[in-house]
C-alpha cells in the first residue's frame, strides 16, 4: 500500500450529551475508495464534516497527508483547501452562476487570476458535461445537474481528497445515475476518496473497501466482496438484510 | 363538483392581477362593484365631512387656495432641505447600519465586546424617542463647543437621524443575515474561504437582497422624520410652513406640506409593495 493520504486516531465527538462518534479509527491510503455505510445517525455525516473541519472535534486526531489537522493553531482555512467536501443538499450559492459558484472559492481563496480560474473550470465543466449550463443560476438546473456542480465547484480546488456527503440522497431516482457517473470517473481519475452513501450497489462496485458504522464506531470493514456476502458481524447483517428487503441491493 | 374550476388556478395567478387594486380578480363585474362601492365611500365620507358644523371655517383655515397659492413656493424651497437631509443620511446610514449589523454577527467569545457594543447602540436608539435623540443631540453637541465641530444645524440634523435609522436598519441587515442558511456559510467555508470573505461574497450578498423591501420602509421613515430636524431651527418644509402659518394666521401651508410629503413616500410605498409581491412570487418559483 501508498502512504496514508488520510489517517483518524481514536475521533470522539459530542453534541450535547449525544456521543455521535465514539473512537473511530480508519487510515485511508492514496487514490483508495472507501464507502462508510450504516443506517442514519450513524455517524456517517458527522464523521465527514470533522474531517472537513466544519465540526471541532472533542477528542483524538486527523492527519491528512502528513500534517495533523485537528493540532492548535493550524490554519483551517488552508486545510479546507486541500480537503473538497459535497453535500446531500448541493448547497451551491443561489445567487452566483454556475461558473461564479466553481470560480469563487480558487480567485478569493486560491488567489488566482479571474482569466486562469475561469479557464480551469470552464474545463472541469467541459468535463462533467456542464459548459452550456455555466451561466445559469443554480435554480434553473436539475437536481442532478445542481450536484454535479456543487462537485465541480470542490473539485475546482484541486483538493487531494474528495467527502462525499450522501450526494444521491437528495435526488430523484432518475437523476442518481448522472451523479454516480461523476463519482465513478474520479474513482478512475485515481481521486481519494471517502463516501458516505446509502447506495449499496454503488458502493459495491466502486469502493475498495466499506467501513460499517454502527451507533458512532466502526463495526466492521473490508473488501466490498466480504462485506456485502459474508459479514463477519450481526449487526451487518441485520442492516444488510433491511437494505436488501428495501431493494436497494 | 362540476363544470370548469377556474378558482384554484386563479389564485395562483398572483403576477396578473391588478397592482394598483389588488383585491379585485379582473373581470369587468367585479371592477364595476369596485368601482361603485369606493364611490359610494367617497360620497359619505364628503357628505359627512361638508355637513359638520364647522365645515366653513374649517375649509376656509385648511384649505384656503389663495394661501396655498401663495405660500407654496416657500414650503416647496424648505422641501428642498427635508430632500438634502434624507439623501445624505441614506447614504451615511447604509454603510454604518450594515457594520453595526455584522459587528452584532460576529462569532466566537473574542467578539463579546464588540457585540455587545452594537446591542447597546440598537438598543439605546431604537428604544428612545426620535424627538428625543434629535433634542439632546442637536442641541447639546454643539452646545459642548468643541473647536472643529460644525454648528450647523444641517449637519446635526444629518447627525441624528443617521444615529437614529441605522439602530432600526442594522436590526434589517441582521434579520437577513441570521435568514441565510448556515449551510451556505459552511459550503463556502469548506472551499477554504475565510470568515469575512464568506460573509462578503456569499452570505450578505444573498441578505441585502432578501432585505430590500424592509429597508425601503426604514427608508419612508427616514423622508417623514426629515420633518423633525425643524425642531433645531432649520428652516425645512415643516418649519417653513409654521412660519408661514402664523403670518397668514391658517393653515393651509400644512396642507402644502403634507401633500409634498405624500408625493415623495406614496410612490416609494407602492415601489415597496412592487417588491414584495414580485420576492413572493419568486419564491414560490423557488418551491416549484
Amino acid at each position: 500500500m501508498t502512504a496514508d493520504a488520510l489517517t483518524i486516531e481514536g475521533l470522539h465527538k459530542s453534541f450535547g450529551k449525544l456521543e455521535v462518534l465514539r473512537g473511530i479509527d480508519l487510515a485511508v491510503a492514496e487514490h483508495e475508495v472507501v464507502c462508510l455505510i450504516g443506517a442514519s445517525g450513524s455517524g456517517k455525516s458527522t464523521l465527514l464534516r470533522c474531517i472537513n473541519l466544519i465540526e471541532p472535534i472533542d477528542r483524538g486526531r486527523i492527519v491528512v497527508d502528513g500534517e495533523e489537522i485537528t493540532a492548535r493553531g493550524v490554519d483551517v482555512d488552508r486545510i479546507r483547501r486541500h480537503i473538497g467536501i459535497v453535500f446531500q443538499a448541493f448547497n451551491l450559492f443561489p445567487h452566483m452562476t454556475v461558473l461564479e459558484n466553481v470560480t469563487l472559492a480558487p480567485r478569493k481563496a486560491g488567489r488566482l487570476p479571474r482569466a486562469q480560474a475561469e479557464a480551469q473550470a470552464l474545463e472541469l465543466l467541459e468535463r462533467f458535461g456542464l459548459v452550456e449550463k455555466r451561466d445559469e443560476y443554480p435554480d434553473r438546473l436539475s437536481g442532478g445537474q445542481q450536484q454535479r456542480a456543487a462537485i465541480v465547484r470542490a473539485l475546482a480546488m484541486k483538493p487531494d481528497i474528495m467527502l462525499l456527503d450522501e450526494v444521491t440522497s437528495a435526488l430523484d431516482p432518475e437523476l442518481v445515475a448522472e451523479v454516480l457517473d461523476v463519482v465513478r470517473e474520479l474513482a478512475a481519475g485515481g481521486m481519494t476518496m471517502l463516501i458516505a452513501t446509502h447506495e449499496m450497489g454503488f458502493a459495491r462496485e466502486v469502493a475498495n473497501r466499506i467501513c460499517f458504522l454502527d451507533a458512532g464506531s466502526i463495526l466492521e470493514q473490508g473488501p466490498p466482496a466480504q462485506i456485502f456476502s459474508e459479514p463477519r458481524e450481526e449487526r451487518t447483517r441485520q442492516f444488510l438484510d433491511r437494505v436488501i428487503r428495501a431493494g436497494r441491493l | 363538483m362540476s363544470g370548469p374550476a377556474p378558482l384554484p388556478d386563479e389564485s395562483l395567478q398572483g403576477s396578473r392581477r391588478s397592482r394598483l387594486l389588488p383585491g379585485i380578480g379582473g373581470g369587468r363585474q367585479s371592477l364595476a362593484i369596485s368601482f361603485a362601492s369606493t364611490l359610494v365611500f367617497l360620497v359619505v365620507v364628503g357628505a359627512l365631512l361638508v355637513g359638520s358644523p364647522n365645515w366653513p371655517q374649517v375649509r376656509d383655515s385648511f384649505f384656503n387656495a389663495d394661501v396655498f397659492r401663495e405660500t407654496f413656493p416657500a414650503i416647496v424651497g424648505g422641501f428642498g432641505i427635508n430632500i438634502q437631509l434624507f439623501l445624505v443620511a441614506e447614504v451615511l446610514i447604509l454603510p454604518l447600519a450594515m457594520l453595526v449589523a455584522v459587528m452584532r454577527s460576529l462569532p466566537g467569545p473574542v467578539f463579546t465586546p464588540i457585540r455587545g457594543l452594537a446591542i447597546v447602540y440598537a438598543d439605546v436608539f431604537r428604544g428612545l424617542p426620535g424627538i428625543l435623540v434629535i433634542y439632546v443631540l442637536g442641541f447639546g453637541l454643539p452646545g459642548l463647543g468643541i473647536p472643529g465641530m460644525p454648528k450647523s444645524e444641517f449637519f446635526w440634523g444629518v447627525v441624528t437621524l443617521t444615529l437614529v435609522y441605522s439602530a432600526y436598519v442594522s436590526e434589517v441587515y441582521r434579520a437577513g443575515i441570521d435568514s441565510i442558511h448556515p449551510s451556505q456559510d459552511a459550503a463556502a467555508r469548506s472551499l477554504g474561504l475565510s470568515r469575512v470573505q464568506s460573509l462578503r461574497y456569499v452570505v450578505l450578498p444573498q441578505a441585502v437582497r432578501r432585505v430590500i423591501p424592509p429597508l425601503l420602509n426604514d427608508f419612508i421613515g427616514l423622508q417623514k422624520d426629515t420633518a423633525l430636524v425643524g425642531l433645531l431651527g432649520l428652516v425645512e418644509s415643516f418649519r417653513r410652513a409654521s412660519i408661514e402659518s402664523s403670518a397668514a394666521f391658517n393653515f393651509t401651508p400644512y396642507l402644502v406640506t403634507a401633500l409634498l410629503f405624500l408625493a415623495l413616500t406614496l410612490p416609494m410605498a407602492r415601489l415597496v409593495d412592487w417588491l414584495v409581491a414580485r420576492s413572493r412570487r419568486n419564491q414560490l418559483a423557488g418551491v416549484r
